[in-house]
Order: C-alpha cells, then sequence, then structure tokens
C-alpha cells in the first residue's frame, strides 16, 4: 500500500502544465530520433542532456525518459514501413511488419506495434512500481563487496549472453574500464594516462563516446550500406485501430509471454534487442503454425514489439535501484542523474522520494501520451523518412557536433567525438560489441571505487567476494556468466560424447 | 566490382587487436609508472588500470591469434562502399577544422551545403533554406532561449554576438 500512496504523490508532482508540455515535447522528440538513421535513444538523449542542466531534475528526467519512450515507439515506424529498422531493438519487427505493410495492412501492423509497445511498457511499469521499493530496501544492507559483485555480474553477463566473440567482448568493455580511468583519480588525486596532456584531465566523458559511436558511426554503415529509402504508405485511421484493438486480446498468451521475456532481459542487462529476437523466437515455436511467421502475421508484430518496450522500461528497475543501468540508453540517464546532483543507487528512494515517485509517475503517463501522439501522427513521421539522406545526414553530423560540444564547451571533445565515429564504424563491423564499452565508460569509476573499498576492508584478500552467502552467490553466479561460452562449449561435448 | 575491396577483414582483425594490445600495454605501463601495488593508504591509483590493461591485453591477444590462423579472404569494405564512407567521413573532419575559425554555426552552413551539392541534385533555394536554415534554429535553440553559448566565429562577431 505504501508504494500506493508513494505512486499517487509523484502523480501529484508530475502532473503539472509545465511538466506535461516536457513530456509532450520529449515524446515528439523520441519518434523523431527513432525515426532518423544515425539518431537514437541513447545518442538522442546524450544530445539533450545539456539542455537540461539549469531544468529542475524531475523535469529534466521527465523530458529524458519521454524522449527514450518516444524512441522505442518510433523504431517500429520505419520497421513496419521501409523495412529499415529505426532502433536495433526493431529488427526483429521487420520480419513480419514489412510484409504485412507489402499487403496494404500498414494500418493494421502499426497499431499492433504500438499497442503491444504500450502493453509491454505498461507491464514493465508495473514491476518497477511494486519491485524497486523491495531492491532498493534490500540494496540499502550492500557494501562495497556487494555492488562490486553486482557490477561484476552486470558485465559477466555481456560475456556469457551476447552473441558476440566473448574475447572481443572483454576487450571492448576493458577499453571502457581504461577510458573511465583517464584524468583525475578521485580517490588519491593523482593524475593518470594524461601523459602530460592538461585537456585529459578530466577524462573522456561518456556521453562523446555516445554520440560519436551511435551517431557518426551510424551515418558511416548507413553510407556504406548505399541506403535508399523506398516505404509503404501510411494509412492509419480509427477505424483501422479500433478493427485491431478488436484483433488484439485473441493473442493474450503472446503479450504475457513477450512481457516476462522483456522485464526479465531488461532487469539482467540483456537489453530490448535480444529480447525482442528471443520473444519472437517463442512466439514461433509455440505458434500453432510457425509457418505463418515471416509472411506478415500479426502475431510476430505482438511479440517482439512487446519485449523491446518491457525490456526498455524495466532497464530503469536496476538504474534506480542499484545505480546500474540494464542499457545504453538507461546508462546516459544514469550520467544524467549524476550530473544534476543526484546518486543513483538505493538511497535516492529514501533522500529524493519526488524525484523517484515523479519518475515512475511519469512512466505511466508518458506512454499513454506515447501511444495517442504516435497513433495519431504517423503519416508525419513517415514523410520525414521521405526527407533524402544527403540533407539528413549532414545535418545529424551538424547536431552530434553541436551535442558533443556542450558536455563541456571544449573543441577537443568534438575531435574525440569523431574519432569514437570511426572506432564505432570498425568495431561494428569486426563485430565488437558497443554496450559494454558504453557501460564500462559509465560505471567504470563506481566500479573502481567499490573494488578498492572491497580491497582496502579485505587488505587485498580477494576472498572478500565470498564472505557471506549473498556476495557469494552474485560473484559465484558473474563467474559462471563469465565462463559460460566456454561451459556450454563443454556441455555440448559431453552431450556429443554420450551420443556417440 | 563490390567482391573487390582494399583491404581484408582479416587484415582489419589484426590492426585492431594489434591497436587495442597497444593500448593494454600503454595502460600497464602507465598504471605501473604511478604505482600498481598498495602503500600506507591501500590500493594505489594504477592498481585497478594496471589489470584492465591486462585483460585488454590478453584478450585482444587471444583475437589477434585467432586472425592469424583464420583463412577466411572475406574484404572489408568494397571499393564502392569505401569511397561513400570517405565523401561523409573526409568532409567531417574539415567540417571539425572549420568550426575552430568561423564557429559552429557557420561551419555548419558551409558542412551542409556541400554536402547537399556534392550528394544531391537539389535546386538552389532548397540548398539555401537548409543549409542556412538549420544553423539559425540551432542558434536561436541554443544561444537565445536555452542560453548555452556555444563557439562563434568572425561572422557573428560582426553581427554583434
Amino acid at each position: 500500500m505504501e508504494e500506493l500512496n508513494a505512486l499517487f504523490h509523484g502523480f501529484a508532482v508530475v502532473i503539472t502544465p509545465y511538466n506535461l508540455m516536457m513530456m509532450f515535447i520529449g515524446i515528439g522528440l523520441g519518434v523523431l530520433i527513432g525515426v532518423l538513421p544515425g539518431l537514437g535513444g541513447a545518442n538522442g538523449v546524450a544530445i539533450l542532456l545539456p539542455l537540461t542542466f539549469t531544468m529542475a531534475p524531475t523535469s529534466a528526467i521527465i523530458m529524458l525518459s519521454c524522449i527514450y519512450w518516444g524512441a522505442l515507439f518510433g523504431g517500429a515506424i520505419t520497421s513496419i514501413l521501409f523495412n529499415i529498422p529505426g532502433e536495433p531493438w526493431s529488427v526483429a519487427t521487420t520480419f513480419d511488419g514489412h510484409p504485412m505493410a507489402k499487403q496494404g495492412k500498414s494500418g493494421e501492423a502499426l497499431t499492433a506495434a504500438f499497442t503491444s509497445s504500450f502493453v509491454g511498457a505498461f507491464v514493465a511499469v508495473l514491476l518497477v512500481t511494486f519491485l524497486s521499493p523491495v531492491v532498493a530496501r534490500f540494496a540499502l544492507k550492500f557494501g562495497p563487496p556487494e555492488f562490486f559483485a553486482i557490477q561484476m555480474l552486470t558485465f559477466c553477463s555481456f560475456v556469457g549472453m551476447g552473441k558476440e566473440p566473448p574475447l572481443k567482448t572483454i576487450s571492448a568493455m576493458m577499453l571502457g574500464f581504461a577510458l573511465a580511468a583517464v584524468g583525475l583519480d578521485t580517490m588519491t588525486g593523482q593524475l593518470r594516462m594524461t601523459f602530460g596532456w592538461m585537456e585529459l584531465l578530466r577524462g573522456f566523458d561518456f556521453l562523446i563516446a555516445v554520440i560519436g559511436l551511435f551517431g557518426i558511426g551510424e551515418i558511416l554503415l548507413t553510407m556504406e550500406e548505399g541506403l535508399a529509402f523506398k516505404g509503404e504508405s501510411a494509412r492509419l485511421n480509427m477505424q483501422v485501430v479500433l478493427q485491431t484493438w478488436k484483433k488484439l486480446p485473441k493473442y493474450w498468451v503472446t503479450s504475457v509471454r513477450s512481457s516476462m521475456v522483456g522485464c526479465w532481459m531488461g532487469v539482467t542487462p540483456g537489453g530490448a534487442t535480444p529480447a525482442s529476437f528471443m520473444s519472437y523466437g517463442l512466439a514461433k515455436r509455440f505458434s500453432r503454425d510457425p509457418e505463418k511467421f515471416g509472411r506478415g502475421t500479426i502475431e510476430g508484430v505482438i511479440a517482439p514489439e512487446t519485449a523491446a518496450h518491457a525490456a526498455g522500461t524495466s532497464a530503469l528497475l536496476p538504474m534506480l535501484t542499484l545505480g546500474i543501468p540494464g542499457s545504453p540508453t538507461a546508462a546516459v540517464l544514469l550520467g544524467g542523474l549524476m550530473i544534476w546532483g543526484l546518486q543513483p543507487g538505493p538511497m535516492l528512494f529514501v533522500e529524493q522520494k519526488d524525484f523517484v515517485w515523479g519518475l515512475i509517475a511519469s512512466m505511466y503517463l508518458g506512454n499513454i501520451v506515447g501511444l495517442i501522439v504516435v497513433l495519431t501522427t504517423v503519416p508525419l513521421f513517415a514523410a520525414v523518412l521521405r526527407i533524402p539522406f544527403s540533407i539528413i545526414a549532414p545535418v545529424i553530423i551538424a547536431i552530434c557536433a553541436v551535442g558533443a560540444y556542450t558536455v563541456h564547451n571544449a573543441m577537443l571533445d568534438v575531435y574525440v567525438m569523431m574519432l569514437f565515429g570511426v572506432i564505432g564504424y570498425v568495431f561494428k563491423k569486426l563485430n565488437y560489441p558497443m554496450a559494454p564499452l558504453v557501460l564500462a565508460l559509465v560505471l567504470g569509476d563506481m566500479a573502481e571505487t567499490a573494488f578498492r573499498q572491497s580491497m582496502l576492508v579485505s587488505h587485498g584478500n580477494l576472498g572478500v567476494f565470498w564472505s557471506n552467502p549473498l556476495v557469494g552467490s552474485i560473484a559465484t553466479l558473474a563467474l559462471v556468466m563469465l565462463f559460460w561460452p566456454l561451459l556450454a562449449r563443454g556441455l555440448q561435448a559431453l552431450k556429443g560424447a554420450k551420443a556417440a | 566490382m563490390n567482391d573487390d575491396g582494399p583491404v581484408t577483414t582479416r587484415t582489419m582483425e589484426l590492426i585492431t587487436a594489434a591497436a587495442l594490445m597497444v593500448i593494454g600495454a600503454t595502460v600497464m605501463w602507465d598504471s605501473a609508472r604511478i604505482g600498481a601495488g598498495w602503500d600506507s593508504n591501500g590500493p594505489r591509483s594504477g592498481y585497478f588500470p594496471f589489470y584492465i590493461g591486462l585483460l585488454i591485453l590478453i584478450s585482444s591477444g587471444g583475437t589477434f591469434a585467432g586472425a592469424i590462423f583464420s583463412k577466411s579472404g572475406k574484404i572489408f569494405v568494397a571499393h564502392t562502399a569505401l569511397r561513400s564512407v570517405l565523401q561523409v567521413l573526409v568532409p567531417t573532419i574539415v567540417f571539425g577544422a572549420l568550426i575552430a575559425f568561423l564557429g559552429i554555426y557557420a561551419a555548419s552552413a558551409v558542412f551542409i551545403a556541400y554536402f547537399m551539392i556534392r550528394m544531391g541534385d537539389f535546386p538552389w533555394p532548397t540548398i539555401g533554406g537548409v543549409s542556412l536554415g538549420v544553423p539559425i534554429a540551432l542558434f536561436m535553440l541554443f544561444e537565445v532561449w536555452f542560453l548555452v553559448p556555444l563557439p562563434k566565429g568572425p561572422i557573428e562577431a560582426l553581427l554583434g554576438y
């Protein structure tokens, strides 16, 4: 009951004309960002973050998180109409969404996508509302070893669960940690890896990295593919929406399963992209006629969209309660919290009640606003995509440069951002994962502090990570995740030996 | 044409892994320099990064070894594709350099106009409209409404900013 009271208090904080306006602006910008190539949730929020430095934290996070919801919605538009995933998590939506549009059922596909996104997000917000206070209360008892173990689990999960080669995942992740260590060591005041270059004193800001890796890198990749936008037209009116809504309840099993997959993948740092693929795969496996998948079945749209939104939303649960973001965009939002002077983690629920519950309340409202906005404005955003890439590309590059500059008002950052763009392009082509790099860059200092404090307590004995059942099981789980690729291979070999 | 390219994926794998190994070694070297051990206050500044550097060295060493033994002749990027990428990358770098002299707004206008002339087939009014409209919109947003100062050049100085 306590949660409900807090939530109502949150609604009271959120419902002011100013915050509602921020919500609409955020959703609108978010959909635009989701539709445009080269701008996504993570770097879109990163570019706009400096504009919020002077705003009240609650209004700022409402606007930024609404950009995130908007981007989640927007990815579906390009997938269905243009067969181009605007965001990685909407790749699975193209499988059935685009065939539907080709059959002239674009309105039905879009309505199904938006509605399932909304359902997925709603389930995830319920989870956040009732589970996060519990997790936060539990996490209040955590000491440095527990925090480091959780962070280790996060990072090891990337190795164990990622599609990329494990060695490359480790390289990318450690590169993130190394870049995070550049500059002033906050514990001792020692300068690290600046090589006498004063400009490096500040270190590498993850916002710059995000803008370069996801913005410029993406534009370079798009150029290489020589992309031409050829899309189906968007016909969406009230009648189509209502007809589709009548059909949707039939697929409640798919919705429930996809929401569960999404929430699980969002809370553990699997992220929205694998969640959408996994959910699509499961829907196909459990379907009575799996042959329909890939040719334009509505279930093939519901499954990935529900899961992607559920994952994207529930990624905020570990961010708020433990200070560990579940996705790159959540990582950028976490960076925002620190810039506004809020320390993410369990204390947030004790010290910043207005902020936390305002944010959670805004998730409910933001998704309702989002659903209304996308259902009414699809043709407008589809028109944006018809603007030639030779106009969009330079404009986005210019916006990325402005975004990089505003973080610290430093020209060097613009060049660093461009360098990260090239790194992003090469990494993407060679299958190095980007998400662990960004997360390591964000969490580097926190992880290092937790590790060094743990070492101080134990006088350098790594046994501190197995000093009580809680930290021991988290640390063991982390190691299992880390060596999962090897374990899986071993198990396979054993099975093979038995079969022979 | 499309199956030909200046560099194979294997070569790029080797270059990237080697670059990462150099970074790893540099991180270890610098951490050792400032002290990777313990003193009376606990772990010193290089303690944590030293092992980070070591992990970069080991993991990219593994990738490097894997690439040496790979026999795949796949190309990294085709000539035509590389040309399109450079068509964006080179002007972007020039744009970066221009910002230092012209300020970000004028540089953006030049950059957008160049790009539209080079890559598209637009009538002059469209080119003028977009290349001037975007910087003006950015100027209004940042300098006027949000009061965030961006790098400005001689043109803005002439206009009194």
